[in-house]
């Protein structure tokens, strides 16, 4: 049998016990952020990277010591890049904030209404930043052709949306999904759209190599609360679908025996 | 002389080294990265690079993202 606690993910080459992987986003304070990163059980964590304030909160707490690096593999973002160049510029500029750390995600956005990615600037920066040695984990759409061109580039995770970043409106195309990971010679990761526990246990059941959120989490009522039960949703997910699924039957099969039923 | 810090203009009296403009700005041993005129300078060239007029800086930190 199939031992869950021996299961791992794999990126670029280092195993992972979670398959979950949270942002820092949209927390009421640094202390809510790190309670409920903690509770999620993550160990790949999402920063942006944005310019510092200058002369303003010159004490105000930083992220960094709420996640910190030698705890958490810090996988910095280029969201809020809607160009190849701002986002390879980010990259690099995350990878001399994090010491030659380069494990980065890459998103390329298309416009402020969807966010939806824009995979033109998406596969340009790919081509740049795998060349420059960077380990790519890349958020893009659900076109399974595109999927396919990124992993063949030589990103290391593929992370379709599952609905629109923030939306919290779930697996809206499982079938596209199923097609990418039917396909996948890399890990394929949902990366945005999960609203609830049942969102992230569906993605891991379509087998899919692991779950990024955060506005799940982070909005929930009760952050820390919502970030332990995404804990149990993904490990539910990832059981069910090593466990493999009966098969659907349009009718009923009892099952407590019908002999020795008394009459 | 002037030079646009994270995209203001920023004045200064004298030349100064990025490790100046660090202290200057109260981020002195905060975790940052910097990019000048687009190229990556590496935390061990702070204290030899100096500004010039014009010159273009990004002050960059980590935060709360998804």
């Amino acid at each position: 049998m199939t031992d869950l606690s021996q299961d791992a993910l794999e990126i670029a080459g280092v195993r992972y016990r979670s398959r979950l992987l949270v942002g820092t986003g949209k927390y009421k304070d640094m202390a809510e952020t790190g309670r409920a990163i903690e509770a999620s059980g993550a160990e790949i964590v999402t920063v942006a990277i944005r310019r510092t304030n200058i002369g303003q909160n010159p004490d105000e707490p930083n992220l960094l010591d709420v996640v910190p690096p030698d705890r958490y593999t810090i996988l910095p973002n280029t969201a809020g890049c809607f160009t190849a160049e701002d986002a390879v510029r980010t990259c690099r500029l995350a990878r001399e904030l994090l010491d030659g750390h380069k494990l980065v995600k890459l998103e390329v956005l298309a416009d402020q209404k969807t966010l939806f990615p824009n995979v033109v600037e998406t596969l340009k920066a790919a081509e740049v930043l795998v060349k420059d040695g960077f380990d790519v984990m890349v958020y893009t759409s659900d076109d399974p052709i595109i999927a396919r061109e990124l992993s063949a580039m030589g990103c290391v995770a593929v992370m379709p949306l599952a609905g629109l970043i923030g939306s919290g409106m779930g697996i809206c195309n499982p079938w596209n999904l199923r097609i990418i990971l039917e396909e996948a010679t890399v890990p394929v990761l949902v990366d945005a759209g999960v609203g609830t526990a049942s969102d992230a246990t569906i993605a891991m059941e379509l087998g899919c190599a692991g779950v990024l959120m955060n506005s799940a989490i982070a909005h929930a009522d009760q952050p820390v609360l919502m970030a332990q039960a995404m804990h149990h949703a993904v490990l539910a997910g990832r059981g069910a679908y090593l466990a493999g699924r009966m098969p659907r039957k349009l009718y009923a099969t009892a099952s407590s025996p019908l002999d020795g039923t008394i009459r | 002389m002037q030079i646009y810090l994270n995209g203001e203009a920023y004045s200064l009296d004298r030349v100064i080294s990025l490790a100046e403009l660090i202290e200057l700005t109260g981020l002195t041993g905060k975790r940052l990265a910097i990019e000048l005129n687009l190229d990556i300078v590496p935390r061990s060239q702070h204290a030899e690079t100096l500004l010039s007029d014009g010159d273009r800086v990004e002050i960059v930190h980590a935060i709360g993202g998804g």
